[in-house]
């Protein structure tokens, strides 16, 4: 049972999605775990072959548990083979199916909201009684951040109008199911500024640092039954806008569907929340320990901004940087603010 | 395409991105924003799926005229009557 945040302790195995016998592939979703953050789908860590599977459905175990074995190094397919597709999905998620059952639910009374329609976990739990587990996980997660990590804030205003002016243009040439958002900009350009300065990326575990992988960007995002889920971007400094944005779409949806993966729950090195659609001005995170660092991204608004002694109103947001002071000084964070301010400035090479 | 027709596409689309909408609430003159506390993200999805279903192209320039029922009808019936190329 894989760890997918500080706050998880233990999980429920819900299905299985290979079988023992079946070659299975890095990455490859291979069961449905249940969690405080709902429905999530485990990935494979290594090639091989599923030998035996030693947790069975409708088990809670605690994290560290073997739920199953693989075997050595995947034998390679035969010539011809398609590549392996997803496992097929119902059009009622396992989960949801058992909290209907658990819960007394008619699914025949619940509207789907997952991919062509399908019915997930959130839809039945909306259906029957709103469900506090969440609520609880975060709690527990903001309790001991703020019991334990020592944070600094730093703040900044970001003048946006040449990222704005660019994105413009930029949609104007677009497919209308191509365009981007302001977001997408902040996220590369937060992942950027991380590769100047690394020590804000990663994780604070047994007494240091312990710099991230890649530079895995947790976007905070908002459920609507209540609480919030921060997935990962992977190696978001390395991906285009185009494929960023696109990762986006797919991560909220699922996020708001209730059909993450693991890794997407358990890798991010840092984290941005932006409370701009709120009409927050600026946003102060609490870290999601055991990372390091939360990124506050506030509402773009039209501003007084001093321009070579002349005033012009100018589209503005303040970015803001909740930092782990145990990890890192405010001179650090400074810098990073500071170039993720300068790469705004240049979105074309974003 | 009737208003009536544009109306049920609206709500459609906005069900597609909230599921737990009842397009018979929608308040005509209230932004979807404020009503549905839709973010960006859904924004777009939402416009999205009004060009999928309608197959007319909306610039950017145009998203203010879909915050509200009444404006988004009336902006809808304008492109589906107008030649594609007056609108871009």
């Amino acid at each position: 049972m894989p760890t997918l945040g500080s706050d998880m302790e233990a999980g429920t195995l819900v299905e299985w999605m290979k079988h023992p016998g079946d070659t299975v592939k890095k990455g490859d979703v291979i069961a449905v775990v249940d969690t405080q953050k709902g429905a999530i789908e485990i990935e494979v860590f290594e090639d091989g072959v599923l030998d035996r599977i030693v947790v069975a459905p409708g088990t809670k175990v605690p994290v560290g548990t073997v739920l199953a074995q693989i075997r050595g190094t995947a034998p390679s397919p035969p010539a011809g083979t398609a590549p392996q597709e997803e496992p097929h999905r119902s059009r009622v998620s396992p989960m949801a199916r058992k909290v209907a059952a658990d819960r007394g639910v008619d699914l025949a009374l619940v509207k789907g909201s997952g991919a062509q329609g399908a019915i997930t976990r959130e839809d039945v739990e909306r259906a029957a009684a709103p469900a506090s587990a969440m609520r609880t996980a975060i709690a527990a997660a903001m309790a001991r951040s703020k019991r334990e990590i020592p944070h600094y804030y730093l703040s900044t205003q970001v003048d946006m109008s040449a990222a704005l002016t660019w994105l413009r243009a930029e949609n104007e040439k677009r497919p209308m199911t191509d365009r981007l958002l302001p977001a997408v900009l902040l996220i590369k350009a937060v992942a950027l500024g991380l590769r100047d300065v690394p020590e804000l990326n990663g994780y604070w575990v047994d007494g240091g640092f312990r710099a991230g992988a890649g530079i895995h960007v947790g976007c905070a995002i908002s459920l609507r039954g209540g609480g919030l889920v921060a997935p990962a971007l992977h190696d978001a400094d390395q991906t285009d806008l185009t494929t960023l944005m696109r990762q986006l779409q797919d991560l909220v949806a699922r996020a708001r569907a209730g059909s993450l993966k693991s890794s997407e729950l358990a890798d991010p090195t840092i984290t941005v929340t932006n409370l701009g659609d709120q009409g927050v001005d600026a946003a102060f995170g609490i870290i999601y320990p055991p990372q390091v660092a939360i990124v506050g991204i506030g509402k773009i608004a039209e501003r007084p901004w001093v321009v070579s002694g002349r005033i012009e109103p100018r589209p503005v947001l303040t970015a803001t940087l909740s930092a782990d002071h145990r990890a890192s000084d405010g001179h650090r964070g400074g810098v990073f603010l500071a170039v993720v301010d300068r790469l705004l400035q240049t979105p074309e090479a974003l | 395409m009737t208003p009536d027709d544009f109306t049920r596409v609206i709500g459609e689309a906005l069900t597609a991105v909230a599921p737990e909408i009842d397009p018979k609430s929608i308040e005509p003159g209230v932004s979807f924003r404020d009503q549905f506390d839709l973010d960006s993200m859904d924004f777009l999805n939402f416009v999205i799926a009004l060009h999928k279903k309608l197959g007319i192209d909306i610039p950017e320039a145009d998203y203010p005229r879909l915050y509200t029922l009444d404006n988004a009808v009336a902006y809808l019936a304008s492109k589906a009557g107008a030649p594609r190329t007056a609108d871009t």
